[in-house]
């Protein structure tokens, strides 16, 4: 090493003069120096991960000359490229290479002045993700098929859980990358509640009155929504809406390739639809997890979920349907609407079926003949599923690969009957009485930095964050904070006269801990 | 010449049908655009019939005892040199008749030897070569007549000709001398260097076709990676300071956007390597011990615009591809500003080098498949090799008439093999 060169040369003039007298004590003396040294030098290089003594060498001796250094800030990894330690190598290098300005070496590792995220680029970047996503879309995605109008039909009616339901709908609508309108029919007239759910979502929407009002049990609220279906699809008809239309149920949720798949429907398509029937009551399931444990060796099935829809054979040709087996929660379903039983879906349920609008249409051209003339058909005769639309329903095309994709699942969740919700989920004014919770994880005020005062810091965990401030009394309280503020700013030692400066308001104490909270600001 | 034009019409219809239904099946009618380098539009050319090639018969030592003594120089990324062997054999520009053979390729295996982790060792590389080229010089006329200049070998390694993994001593050594006026079919390409000669073709080192495409996914699938790049920043085990290894590029590049949440980049290789690959929009391909590396191959089938951080790099087929519209050079010393570079591209820009990825002749022209497909590299260097001919005069050496140095070289070369 240079520096130990450069002590070495040192030592032995300085030992020339002072021979032999001083020789030996100080010969140990600097030997056992120069071991410590070194020792240390290595335990510092150990530390720090780099030779440490190059770093020296290099502030010693050499100037950084190479353009290749950053100055601010300086950074240790940083070594200075070795042009003067291996001066052969690089001159070849540089001789040969005389045109290039690549040269062969250490070079320094470039950071810039801040090496963190820059808000405008990535804002930059995402604007490029997103043209290049569409583009993507553009091409893949649509495929050759032409995109279609996707026509959503959405009963619903006012109740607690409608705004968390028909959010969900929307926000589904709303990701969909084709033109969508959607024909919202509301049990019970049109209402603001509703209107001012469906004005949020910006697509088209037709927003129907239905005259009924919905039923308190789940088998009635079901004829009444069929009804209501048919009374959107006579919009369709009279609208001459021209798309696919699909039956978007509120409760229901639907994933985005569902809408890809359904615009490969030609006349009537079937999917199928994951049947999410559940209890509503925890212990229940439980219960039944325990049961199902029990019988997992004699039936499997039990434990997958039950799904609906078209069933084909080995040829992909639509044979059958599968439909939800009713068997095991006879007598334990839910009746009423807020029934803490499992709700049970109909035999076929409508959201599993779409169809060409223009099934609907009134004209007789281009319709299949196995299409009934909707214009004829009787509501009062008991419209059950959308296959007594059709003559023959062998007919209907199974999608979603022959029915092997759940591309929908279908539940139903309601809340209690006598549930109130506070109109367009807004509480305005806001609430004057603010009670708080017990224990909150963090500390209501920032911890102060330890003072000499100690009665001070067990009041400071901020676990009593109060206040129950009736206003008369805030008033109050801000009167004479304000009054104490003035008092205590001109001179820091006004922490001893905290406690004189007291208060005479101190009738709850709850009051007394907010005086503490302001004084310790 | 009518016949010709009528065959390369056929063999044009061939090539359409051949790109819908070749072995790399891509996904179907994504717009692409026409690719023509600075020698015109011949990427789908058909070397066929433009040229011959007269393959030597060396004894086994140099190719196929060598492979079976080791059979992972068949799947390493430089097993370009064993699959142009077999693809020559089969042919139809091999000619069996050396007089009217317009290059002479020697097949001879230099990589494999290879180190218990699979790295080659290029010790013995220079004398084996020159075994080879004594052998041939004194068993055929046809090197002397030349000198070797109507002759080809294919060294993919690190710095090509030069026999060594490091730069230092790469450069020190020098292409071997007995190569001097042979063409070189090398991996290695960067401008002004001493390991690339004048006259070299430069290929993609090999990445086996099968591998990448049977981890395809759909093109629907969207790219939400902005940038991503797996490999190493700091070679611990050779350069523990850093700065050394990929002139601190790689380096430069962790230590600025290590926390930026639009570069996916680590250290760790996911088995989902090449479907991340396919769900990034830029994939870096900064140089390592040496500027090139097989990113860039895998970048190109999946369609993952390559940012290239290697300064005076020079890519595969440089004359057959335009390189500057399809990828994004960055200098080293604009690294830390590597963010700002990429998000002022504009997008139309960005839309069309996708378009021109998706190119399927630029895709085929990046591998090795086995059986050899039209368009692909083996075609490629054949296409590079028949747009060189007409022999020059110079080529034909006057009888008598020595121009290269035997015994030139370091003497450890000069042992035989």
């Amino acid at each position: 090493m240079k520096l130990s060169a450069l002590h070495q040369s040192y030592l032995n003039r300085r030992r020339s003069p002072l021979d032999s007298s001083v020789d030996a004590p100080s010969k140990s003396f600097l030997a056992v120096f120069w071991l410590v040294l070194h020792c240390l030098c290595c335990l510092i290089s150990l530390l720090l991960g780099f030779r440490f003594s190059r770093l020296v060498f290099f502030f010693l001796v050499s100037t950084p000359s190479s353009s290749n250094l950053y100055s601010p800030p300086f950074r240790p990894d940083l070594p200075p490229p070795r042009i003067d330690l291996t001066p052969s190598n690089a001159t070849t290098a540089e001789v040969k290479t005389s045109s290039s300005r690549v040269v062969v070496g250490r070079h320094g590792i470039l950071i810039r002045p801040w090496p963190h995220p820059d808000p405008v680029e990535v804002m930059k970047a995402h604007r490029i993700i997103e043209r290049v996503q569409r583009e993507q879309k553009a091409v893949f995605g649509a495929g050759g098929k032409g995109s279609r109008t996707v026509i959503a039909v959405t009963p619903t009616y006012v109740r607690t859980f409608q705004a968390l339901h028909l959010n969900g709908v929307m926000h589904s609508l709303m990701l969909v990358p084709y033109d969508v309108v959607w024909i919202v029919v509301e049990a019970g007239g049109v209402s603001n509640e509703t209107a001012s759910i469906v004005a949020k979502s910006g697509v088209r929407v037709i927003h129907v009155g239905f005259d009924q009002r919905m039923p308190n049990t789940w088998e009635d609220r079901g004829k009444v929504e069929v009804l209501m279906r048919l009374r959107a699809l006579r919009v369709v008809k009279e609208e001459k809406l021209d798309g696919v239309v699909m039956f978007a149920d509120d409760s229901n949720m639907h994933s985005m390739e569902f809408f890809d798949e359904i615009q490969n429907v030609k006349w009537f398509g079937a999917v199928s639809v994951g049947i999410l029937a559940h209890s509503g009551n925890a212990e229940e399931m439980v219960m039944s997890m325990d049961k199902r444990r029990e019988m997992v060796d004699e039936v499997e099935e039990r434990s997958s979920l039950p799904v609906q829809g078209p069933a084909c054979n080995a040829t992909d040709k639509l044979i059958g349907w599968h439909v939800f087996n009713t068997l095991p929660y006879a007598g334990k379903s839910a009746v009423y609407i807020d029934d803490v039983a499992a709700v049970l879906p109909q035999k076929l349920e409508w959201c599993g079926f779409v169809l060409n609008s223009r099934i609907l249409w009134d004209e007789a051209e281009s319709k299949p003949e196995w299409v009934k003339e909707f214009g004829l058909l009787n509501e009062n005769e008991g419209v059950e599923s959308p296959l007594s639309l059709l003559n023959d329903p062998s007919m209907v095309e199974p999608l979603g690969s022959c029915g092997r994709q759940v591309l929908l699942w279908w539940l139903r969740v309601e809340a209690r009957a006598d549930s109130k919700f506070p109109p367009g989920w807004v509480i305005d004014p806001p609430l004057e009485i603010t009670v708080a919770a017990k224990r909150t994880p963090w500390p209501d005020v920032p911890p102060e930095p330890p003072t000499k005062k100690k009665d001070q810091m067990s009041l400071s965990q901020g676990n009593n964050n109060v206040v129950v401030i009736p206003k008369q009394q805030q008033q109050q309280q801000q009167q004479q904070q304000q009054r104490s503020s003035k008092v205590r700013k001109p001179k820091r030692r006004s922490k001893r006269n905290k406690h004189e400066a007291k208060p005479t308001d101190t009738t709850t104490q709850v009051s007394s801990s907010t005086k503490h909270h302001q004084e310790r600001n | 010449m009518k016949l010709r034009s009528w065959v390369l019409i056929f063999i044009a219809c061939n090539l359409l049908t051949f790109s819908t239904i070749s072995a790399f099946r891509l996904s179907r009618s994504q717009p692409t655009e026409r690719i023509s380098g600075s020698a015109g539009d011949v990427l789908d050319d058909n070397p066929v019939g433009r040229l011959k090639v007269f393959v030597y018969e060396l004894p086994s030592k140099y190719n196929k005892k060598i492979l079976q003594k080791d059979p992972r120089c068949l799947t390493h990324m430089f097993a370009a040199e064993i699959y142009m062997q077999r693809f020559l054999l089969s042919s139809p520009v091999r000619t069996l008749n050396p007089e009217e053979a317009d290059w002479f390729y020697v097949p001879v295996y230099t990589t494999c030897d290879l180190t218990p982790n699979g790295l080659p060792l290029p010790f013995k590389s220079p004398r084996m070569m020159r075994s080879a080229i004594q052998l041939i010089a004194s068993n055929w006329p046809y090197w002397n007549r030349t000198e070797g200049a109507d002759h080809f070998f294919v060294v993919p390694h690190d710095f090509g000709a030069c026999f060594h993994y490091q730069e230092e001593k790469a450069i020190g050594r020098g292409i071997l001398p007995l190569l001097q006026r042979a063409t070189l079919v090398q991996t290695f390409g960067q401008r002004n260097h001493v390991c690339l000669k004048q006259g070299s073709i430069t290929v993609p080192p090999y990445a086996p076709p099968q591998k990448m495409q049977s981890h395809l996914i759909p093109g629907k699938t969207p790219r939400s990676i902005f940038v991503y790049f797996r490999g190493l920043f700091y070679d611990v085990g050779n350069d523990p300071e850093g700065g050394y290894y990929a002139r601190g590029a790689r380096a430069a590049v962790w230590e600025n956007f290590k926390d930026n949440p639009l570069f996916d980049i680590s250290t760790e290789h996911p088995t989902t390597y090449y479907e991340d690959m396919q769900r990034a929009i830029f994939c870096l391909c900064p140089l390592g011990w040496a500027p090139w590396s097989p990113r860039l191959v895998e970048a190109v089938i999946f369609g993952c615009i390559p940012v290239i951080i290697a300064d005076d790099i020079v890519l595969p087929f440089a004359d057959a591809i335009p390189w500057e519209d399809i990828g994004v050079f960055v200098d080293e010393k604009d690294v830390p500003y590597l963010d700002t570079i990429l998000t002022s591209i504009p997008p139309e820009v960005i839309l069309r080098k996708q378009r021109l990825l998706a190119n399927p002749s630029m895709k085929q022209a990046m591998l090795f498949p086995q059986p050899a497909q039209p368009g692909d590299a083996f075609h490629q260097v054949l296409n590079g090799l028949a747009r060189k001919l007409p022999h020059d005069r110079s080529v034909y050496l006057r009888p008598g008439e020595k121009l290269l140095n035997w015994t030139a070289g370091p003497v450890a070369d000069l042992k035989p093999w």
